[in-house]
């Protein structure tokens, strides 16, 4: 186990500089310094706000300052765009509110499609086994930016039920389409992946062993059928996590939530390297992080996997 | 997927005694088998016909409509909710979108992009991918790990980010937008076609033309590559939906193409943005010609799946 972990992480922390180095580097190869505006400062003064940012150093030695700071004071360096913000403060400002709706549509996504894919499963060729299937055939074309709009579409303008965006401080009736919009089709994913390996579970012999020997039905799937039928939905909630991240740009700029993905976009817009950095690398790092629990998560639940 | 099997020909019998059994039992190649498998596909063959519909609108559609993409009806401009309505009197048929354009030339326009993302990152990923998983899967060894380390460490980070930056550091267009995407589109397709290798690699012909002395690449590209390519052309068609989801992803927050070109993406986003002053037409006829033709590549691809797995002869 521990020769998994030390390997799994021998991938993620070369990821990780990877990451860090190519988005640093990257940014020094943009056009335009982050103060070349339409009216060009005089060059003392640029000199001076450069020497401020300390971007007059050499590249490397600005890395180094860089990671120092993100790693002994979780200091993500300052907005170049706006003055009085830092990319801190940004992180402070829409992290919570990425996370509540985000950490929502992970669970709505993992227990409803989950128990869609059971439910298909046990009654196969059922109307609730074809509503499954038909459910997870359509979520396939209704990515999040097709699914918000339809959403707004019937229940703010049409049925006039939900607000059409904001956030106000995440009261239900703001959460409950961001959270449909960001996690259908995952939950439509998850059901697919719990339907077909329970399925195949339920086919194999020990279950047919468990049957003979005359246990209940119910008995069955929760105590022999479930465990081995969910795993390959925890190898999906690493794509899923990442889905969901990159989902929340599109959640925010429709829904006006205010999130991290609202910043990181306009920070995109307004070329504010220094957000942009900062948040990639943020979020970025979550993710490669996330999957490396995932996997080793999954080879502690799998007993099939040899370490 | 065997080309061994393909290849067997019961149109040129060695001799007379041959072509007389052979003409009894018809020679049934795996090919032959998966594309009648593939024509009884209902839902497949349906796509089929959509796609190359969709196909032909976005070649000719600009034939069928006076007006282009970017020229501006001031009478229009500023009363779309009444004025720009999709009419079949006044040839737009799809209405104007929000700037007075005819949205039909338009989205003629963005199904041309966006085909030709899905098209073109699928046949990057094709072309890199089939080629890295080829050679890492049959040299094997330490180049192998490494190659595949590689790949490991480049799926890992997070693409749309990379994707984002790159947009956004080199200027949005559509060249950077390929740039992107073909960086990590292979990813997958070189796993697959890695381990499909590892398989054929151990196979009789291999040893052979190992025993007689071919050359290692002529190996790849002569034995290894056609043996492939069912499964290859399965994942590409699976993979031009993804491609043309990320396009769109990408272009509906306003990173992808720029004006005056457009794409599905960047047209749904307008819709959106219009959505309350009541002109739904011009967010339902992107949506539209989108929904139907992810659903259409899906089913291809999954038809395909189905007509090319041998597990179901």
């Amino acid at each position: 186990m521990l020769s998994f972990i030390i390997r799994r992480m021998a991938v993620a922390i070369p990821t990780l500089l990877v990451l860090l180095v190519a988005s640093f580097y990257l940014m020094q190869f943009a056009p335009g310094g982050p103060f070349t505006s339409e009216r060009p400062l005089p060059p003392q003064v640029l000199e001076n706000i450069e020497a401020k940012y300390g971007l007059n150093e050499p590249t490397w030695k600005q890395l180094v300052n860089y990671v120092g700071g993100i790693v002994t004071e979780f200091d993500f360096g300052p907005s170049y765009k706006y003055k009085d913000r830092s990319v801190n403060d940004i992180i402070a400002q829409g992290f919570p509110v990425t996370l509540t709706y985000g950490t929502i549509s992970f669970l709505f996504a993992i227990v409803i499609g989950g128990a869609l894919g059971i439910a298909a499963a046990i009654r196969q060729n059922s109307w609730l086994d074809y509503f499954a299937v038909g459910i997870t055939i359509g979520a396939q074309v209704l990515p999040n930016f097709v699914m918000a709009p339809i959403l707004i579409l019937i229940f703010s303008l049409w049925l006039g039920w939900l607000p059409g965006g904001g956030w106000n401080g995440g009261q239900w009736n703001h959460v409950i389409m961001p959270v449909i919009a960001l996690s259908t089709s995952y939950m439509a994913s998850i059901a697919r992946l719990t339907r077909s390996s329970m399925l195949e579970v339920l086919r194999s012999n020990f279950i047919r062993t468990a049957r003979a020997k005359g246990l209940p039905e119910r008995t069955i799937i929760w105590r022999h059928a479930l465990k081995p039928s969910i795993l390959p939905v925890v190898s999906y909630l690493g794509p899923a996590f990442v889905g969901m991240v990159t989902g929340s740009f599109i959640i925010d700029s429709i829904f006006s939530t205010g999130g991290i993905g609202y910043f990181y976009v306009n920070a995109a817009f307004n070329r504010d390297y220094a957000v942009m950095m900062g948040l990639t690398i943020l979020l970025g790092s979550m993710t490669i992080m996330f999957n490396m629990v995932v996997d080793i998560l999954y080879a502690w639940i799998d007993p099939k996997i040899r370490l | 997927m065997s080309q061994g099997l393909s290849s067997f020909n019961p149109q040129q019998p060695k001799t007379a005694a041959m072509g007389e059994r052979m003409a009894e039992v018809k020679g049934r190649s795996l090919w032959a088998d998966a594309r009648k498998r593939f024509v009884q596909n209902k839902a497949a063959m349906a796509s089929v016909v959509i796609l190359v519909l969709i196909l032909l609108f976005a070649f000719f559609g600009h034939y069928l409509t006076p007006y282009d993409n970017e020229t501006i009806d001031w009478n229009v401009l500023g009363n779309v909710k009444t004025e720009g309505k999709p009419s079949l009197a006044n040839q737009h048929y799809f209405g104007f979108d929000d700037s007075g354009r005819d949205l039909f030339s338009r989205v003629v326009q963005g199904t041309q992009i966006s085909l030709m993302v899905g098209l073109v990152g699928a046949l990057i990923a094709v072309l890199v991918g089939t080629v890295y998983g080829a050679v890492a899967g049959y040299v094997g060894g330490r180049v192998d790990s490494a190659m595949m380390r590689f790949v490991d460490i480049a799926m890992s980070i997070p693409y749309m980010f990379v994707l984002i930056l790159l947009l956004v550091v080199f200027g949005r267009s559509i060249v950077m937008l390929f740039v992107g995407i073909g960086l990590t589109a292979w990813l997958d397709m070189s796993r697959i076609v890695r381990g499909q290798t590892l398989s054929i690699k151990n196979k009789e012909f291999i040893e052979a033309a190992v025993a007689t002395g071919v050359p290692t690449f002529t190996i790849i590209r002569r034995h290894i590559v056609p043996n492939l390519l069912g499964v290859v052309a399965v994942y590409a068609t699976l993979l031009v939906p993804q491609m043309i989801l990320t396009e769109s992803f990408i272009s509906f927050l306003g990173l992808g193409v720029q004006e005056p070109l457009t794409s599905w993406g960047a047209l749904i986003s307008e819709g959106v943005s219009t959505m309350n002053y009541g002109t739904l037409w011009q967010l339902f006829f992107p949506l539209g010609f989108f929904v139907v033709s992810i659903f259409a590549f899906f089913f291809i691809g999954d038809g395909l799946r189905d007509a090319l797995d041998p597990k179901d002869r």
